[in-house]
């Protein structure tokens, strides 16, 4: 028994900023006063409010510690763990009251959240099978082989609602009936971890966080649709999920909860682990499946759906990572415990990566139904610096902008697609009013020119003529009829692409065309970002009856673009002028304008 | 066969169950035009030409790979439908070097045919970025120019599905994709084959064979040289394609007439050379069978398949037969008995084929063992399209011409050298003359009909004498690998093996007229064009090569017996293995 349980984010987010070597300090330091025996340091996974990484949180006391780096080690350790005076000057803002200490369920990031996928997340030792025991691991499986049928699992799977979180939304219930229902020598079970969204982390954090979690549903998974092996495509550039789901894998075979006669019920099921290259494309479910088969990573046809023709041409069941996090909790709370939370729709909760401009950036888990504004606003803590919120973005390249006057919706698959956007895998990007809207079209159009996978004519050509025509405008050179145009091939390659990236592409041009459309006739009538981010519409421009002549600009600027005799006003070529900024910054008098 | 009811632009129809929006369209009359589309080799739905509104669907659907269900209402022309494929057209147009009128492929082209049928008027619509690529032409018979790639994969798909070989594939991806080989090798350093099945899939002129016809026409005008051209078998079956004529015609007559006109000094036939080739091979199959030689004996008279061996099956090397092919052969005789015969100057005489393959363009300048020190045996080899190209700037109006016949005595020749052009022809031309020899001439058979077809593998055992020889027919390297699989693990035991590089032997040659995918899809030009050689054979008076006249003269006068020490130093040769990567 330890007295004293310290917790230190091992997530990328927090590995990246150091949590290693303060587990090690930890480790150390905790030796050296003699206190090995009493005080236990545990490496969890995300606790989700990664802005304030390295986190680590000291229990039974429930000390939240932010922002903590190696030389405040010894003094955590010094002061907290031998004296029991919690380090005040450490601790997260939020949780310092007068005379105690708030919990931080209390917090406004957590207040309203609600951790289902997440749950283990940041709890226990992803690394150590025996913590998710502790926490009910396995018990989903072990009910599941002794006293359900397969067809129980699948109903109760479809009663709870539960929908594909990878961003389609797919009925999972109905999926795995489908799995079932096919007869076959072979079937696989597959857990899509590519998750290539730019900012979306969410299923990276649950891999390293609570691995087990997935290998205990793709095999409950298994079990509902006859199949005895599982493959999870993951990504090669999370090399901390790879380790600890491999991790994982190892453990739970020693322990006959992967393999031969699974707890003695004669179900066999094995995982392997197979590493995607990085290409976006590949989670589209029948890329991946082909990227598995060991081909080029690219869509085919459907149907045949994967149910009927998946990996290696056998019925294949294909869930996303936060999807099968749910499954275990789902059998042992039943169907209308899941179907409690949430809206009608779309039950349960969903994870989100908050980014963008935002206070506090992270992972944060809300109930289906949560609206933009309480994300935003509460959870996410508004917007920094006074600036006012313009949209949110999510659904990553496929999804759409939100504009402010949807800010009261109610964040579920459905509402999300009747105004232009979707769920996706979670990815929540909030933007201010510095964002411009172009801007952000182009750089998700560039995203998704560089990630076609080149089979079909309109991702393939169409994507790059869009992104062409953006680019243009974006440049002040764009005409009306362009804009016409653009929207007309946006619908074209919507309507014909092969797979759910080429239709899907045109949705944040569509998006910020719908609620934005005054910013693209700026950009082309005015040659104007009102903005102030296209580069090639601005004009930096020094006012005379503000400048000094101190010089500190035409020194600074590193075009010699600006020139001026000493105690006189300066002015600024736009010819030469590259458009920097750097001598706006430098300026003590004001005098230097964007325009 | 189950049925179900669609609709398709308004009119009802009962349509097979299964099949997808495009064949049940076929079924009922109704075209729908495609690019990337290749019956059961490239079924992949990639260019969205041939897409179709279905009633109920957010999305238009690709009719290629979308199967029919009971009640589908299907439009496959409304504007919507038009719309789309227009903008798909002008998207690709964008990307596309359009040198349409100096093109290989000028009025064959499948994507100019859908501009002009979809109006598409202004080819700059999308104009934007348009990546130069290098024109690869390091290989001997052919060159690729990007520049004029659609991307549709049908030549991907033809040589790793066909051919089971696939030393091209797409690099790079989205806009950047391009057809290529592997780290962007060239195709000349590749083991590529040369069979040249690539070119006849491809739907524009991105991908052609090596145009040898410049230095067909310099001979032709040089008075020194004595300018000879012998046609393979299966060209007079296939050249009338390029003048519109139905597939499988056969045209010797004119074909005879049309070279002779364009200046040839004298028209022989390959068919001579393949009743050659018989004699020859038949006799050392007998031998290999009677002094325990290498057994399965396999034929080497497909270049593309000779070369195949010497890449992918080294081991198999000692099996394939020694001989010659036909072509070479014949330019063998040409450059020693024919020579000695006319009087003329070996380095006078310049050979020209016209053969159905572009590996044959490889053969002429990779031959181990040419017949005369320091000469080709063929100086040059050109395809069917070359050979129509000649045809059509020297203003000969093909359609019309006079019938013309060959010129003795390297133009005569049995119905068993004209099977040579189609899949089981080499096998039953060679069992045609063995049966005759091990039986003394008591068997009198003609007609193996076992070893004819398209069947991607035929297997027949024959009671010739006391001998029981166990033969295996294949065509199309995907299927030769499988049977030399087979010889390999011991799960099969034959004693000849008939092998063409191309589906269907010679008559689906890669330098034959190209059809368009439309063709190809719907129509088995295989054995159409296979039908014209084999009426060709049954026409003629002599069956047998072994009883040829020409052949027996030329035994007599110049090799002796067949498989003569003189007959392997110009008729034989030998291989050697090449590397795979």
């Amino acid at each position: 028994m330890y007295r004293s349980h310290v917790l230190v984010c091992g997530g990328t987010g927090c590995t990246s900023s150091g949590s290693d070597r303060i587990v090690r300090a930890l480790e150390n330091n905790i030796r050296s006063v003699g206190l090995e025996d009493e005080v236990k340091v545990i490496r969890t996974g995300c606790f989700g409010l990664c802005a304030l990484g390295p986190i680590m949180i000291i229990y039974p006391e429930g000390a939240f510690y932010s922002r903590v780096q190696v030389d405040d080690i010894p003094e955590i350790v010094e002061e907290h763990l031998l004296k029991g005076r919690v380090v005040r000057r450490l601790l997260y803002q939020e949780t310092v009251q007068e005379d105690t200490v708030k919990s931080l369920d209390q917090t406004d990031f957590y207040k309203k959240q609600m951790r289902v996928a997440l749950k283990n997340c940041g709890v226990i030792d992803p690394e150590n099978i025996n913590e998710y025991i502790a926490y009910e691991g396995y018990e989903a499986l072990g009910k599941v082989l002794t006293e359900m049928t397969p067809e129980e699992v699948i109903k109760t799977v479809k009663d709870s609602g539960l929908r594909g979180r990878g961003g389609g939304g797919f009925l999972t219930g109905q999926k795995w009936a489908f799995g079932a229902a096919e007869k076959a020598d072979q079937k696989y079970v597959a857990c899509n971890a590519d998750e290539g969204d730019p900012g979306a982390f969410m299923d990276r954090s649950i891999l390293e966080g609570d691995p087990h979690v997935i290998i205990e549903a793709m095999a409950i998974a298994g079990y509902a649709i006859g199949a005895n092996q599982g493959f999870v495509y993951i990504r090669a550039e999370y090399p901390i999920a790879v380790q600890r789901l491999q991790h994982a894998i190892d453990q739970a075979r020693e322990l006959g909860l992967l393999g031969k006669d699974i707890l003695g019920t004669g179900f066999d099921f094995d995982i392997e682990l197979r590493l995607g290259a990085g290409a976006f494309v590949c989670g589209e479910e029948t890329a991946l499946m082909t990227s598995i088969d060991g081909k080029r990573g690219e869509p085919r046809p459907r149907p045949p759906y994967p149910t009927t023709s998946g990996i290696f041409g056998k019925p294949t069941v294909l869930n996303n990572v936060e999807t099968y996090a749910n499954i275990p909790q789902i059998i042992l709370k039943g169907a209308d415990w899941f179907r409690s939370i949430g809206t009608e729709k779309s039950p349960g909760t969903k994870v989100f990566a908050l980014g963008g401009k935002i206070h506090n950036t992270g992972l944060v888990e809300v109930p289906m139904g949560t609206t933009l504004r309480e994300i935003v606003e509460e959870i996410g803590g508004g917007i920094p610096n006074g600036k006012q919120f313009k949209a949110a973005q999510t659904g990553g390249p496929s999804g759409g902008c939100i504009p402010a006057e949807y800010l009261d919706i109610p964040i579920d698959y459905d509402s999300l697609t009747a105004i232009g956007s979707m769920m996706g895998s979670g990815g929540l990007i909030v933007m201010d009013e510095d964002t411009c809207m172009v801007d952000i079209a182009k750089f998700y159009l560039e995203f998704t020119v560089d990630e076609s996978c080149g089979k079909c004519t309109p991702c393939r050509v169409g994507t790059k003529r869009l992104y062409e025509m953006l680019d243009k405008i974006s440049k002040g050179q764009g005409t009306m009829e362009d804009l016409d145009k653009m929207e007309e091939l946006c619908y074209y390659i919507k309507e014909n692409s092969l797979c759910g990236l080429g239709q899907s592409a045109p949705n944040p041009v569509l998006s910020t065309l719908k609620y934005f459309r005054d910013e693209y006739v700026a950009h082309i009538k005015d040659k104007r970002c009102p903005a102030g981010v296209c580069k090639e519409l601005l004009h930096y421009v020094i006012d005379p009856a503000k400048c000094r002549g101190c010089t500190l600009c035409a020194k600074t600027c590193p075009a010699d673009a600006i020139t001026g005799k000493v105690k006189e006003p300066h002015v600024i070529d736009p010819a030469k002028c590259l458009k920097c900024g750097a001598c706006l910054e430098k300026c003590r008098f004001g005098a230097i304008v964007r325009k | 066969m189950d049925m179900v009811n669609v609709t398709i632009n308004g009119e009802r129809y009962s349509v097979p169950a299964g099949s997808t929006i495009l064949e049940a369209a076929r079924y009922a009359g109704v075209h729908i035009p495609t690019l990337c589309y290749l019956k059961d080799i490239n079924e992949i739905g990639a260019c969205r030409i041939c897409v179709v509104e279905v009633k109920g669907m957010r999305s238009l659907v690709a009719s290629c790979v979308y199967p029919v269900s009971e009640g589908m209402e299907i439009m496959t022309s409304s504007p919507r439908v038009f719309d789309a494929r227009r903008k798909t057209l002008e998207l690709i147009l964008s990307t596309h070097a359009k040198k349409c009128l100096s093109c290989v492929r000028a009025g064959s082209c499948e994507l100019q045919k859908l501009c002009r049928e979809f109006k598409v008027s202004d080819e700059d619509y999308y104009a934007g970025e348009n990546i130069q690529y290098e024109v690869d032409d390091s290989a001997v018979h052919m060159y690729r120019d990007n520049n004029k790639c659609i991307l549709c994969r049908r030549c991907v798909a033809a040589c790793s599905k066909l051919q089971g070989i696939g030393v091209i594939g797409a690099n790079d991806r989205g806009f950047k994709t391009h057809i290529g080989c592997a780290f962007e090798q060239n195709l000349g350093d590749v083991a590529c084959v040369s069979c040249g099945q690539c070119i006849v899939v491809c739907p524009t002129g991105a991908i052609a064979e090596h145009d040898n016809t410049e230095e067909v026409w310099q001979a032709l005008a040089d008075p020194t040289k004595h300018v000879i051209v012998q046609t393979a078998p299966s060209i007079r079956v296939t050249l009338g394609e390029a003048f519109n004529m139905p597939i499988g015609t056969n045209v010797t007559g004119k074909m005879v007439t049309a070279l002779r006109r364009l200046g040839f000094d004298a028209v022989y036939d390959t068919d001579f050379a393949a009743d050659l080739t018989i004699v020859e091979e038949a006799t050392e199959f007998i031998d290999r069978v009677k002094n325990g030689g290498v057994l399965p004996m396999i034929t080497s008279c497909s270049p593309g398949w000779v070369e195949y061996c010497e890449h992918y099956y080294p081991e198999f090397i000692p099996n394939l037969s020694t001989c010659k092919s036909p072509q070479q052969m014949f330019g063998a005789v040409a450059k020693t008995w024919y020579a000695q015969k006319m009087g003329i100057d070996p380095k006078d005489i310049y050979v020209v084929g016209v053969m159905p393959c572009t590996a044959k363009k490889f053969e002429t300048k990779n031959v181990e063992s040419n017949a005369v020190e320091g000469l080709y045996d063929v100086d040059v080899a050109i395809t069917t399209r070359e050979l129509a190209r000649m045809i059509e700037r020297a203003g000969i109006h093909f359609t019309s011409l006079p019938d013309g016949e060959f010129d003795a005595p390297l133009g005569i020749s049995s119905g068993a050298g004209s099977i040579f052009g189609a899949t089981g022809g080499v096998m039953e031309a060679a069992l045609r003359t063995a049966a005759d020899w091990l039986t003394g001439g008591e068997m009198q058979k003609v007609n193996f009909e076992e070893v004819r077809g398209v069947a991607p593998i035929k297997e027949a055992t024959y009671k010739i004498g006391d001998l029981e020889v166990r033969v295996a027919v294949t065509s199309g390297l995907a299927n030769a690998k499988k049977v030399l699989e087979a010889v390999k693990s011991g799960e099969k035991h034959y004693d000849f093996i008939e092998i063409m590089g191309c589906p269907g032997g010679c008559v689906n040659g890669g330098g034959q007229p190209v059809q368009p995918a439309e063709v190809r899809n719907f129509m088995d030009l295989r054995a159409m064009r296979a039908a014209g050689l084999y009426a060709d054979d049954a026409g003629k008076a002599i069956r047998k090569s072994h009883e040829n006249p020409a052949i027996q003269t030329l035994y007599k006068e110049f090799f002796g017996e067949p498989g003569s020490h003189r007959a392997h130093e110009v008729l034989h040769t030998h291989y050697s293995p090449l590397s795979r990567f």
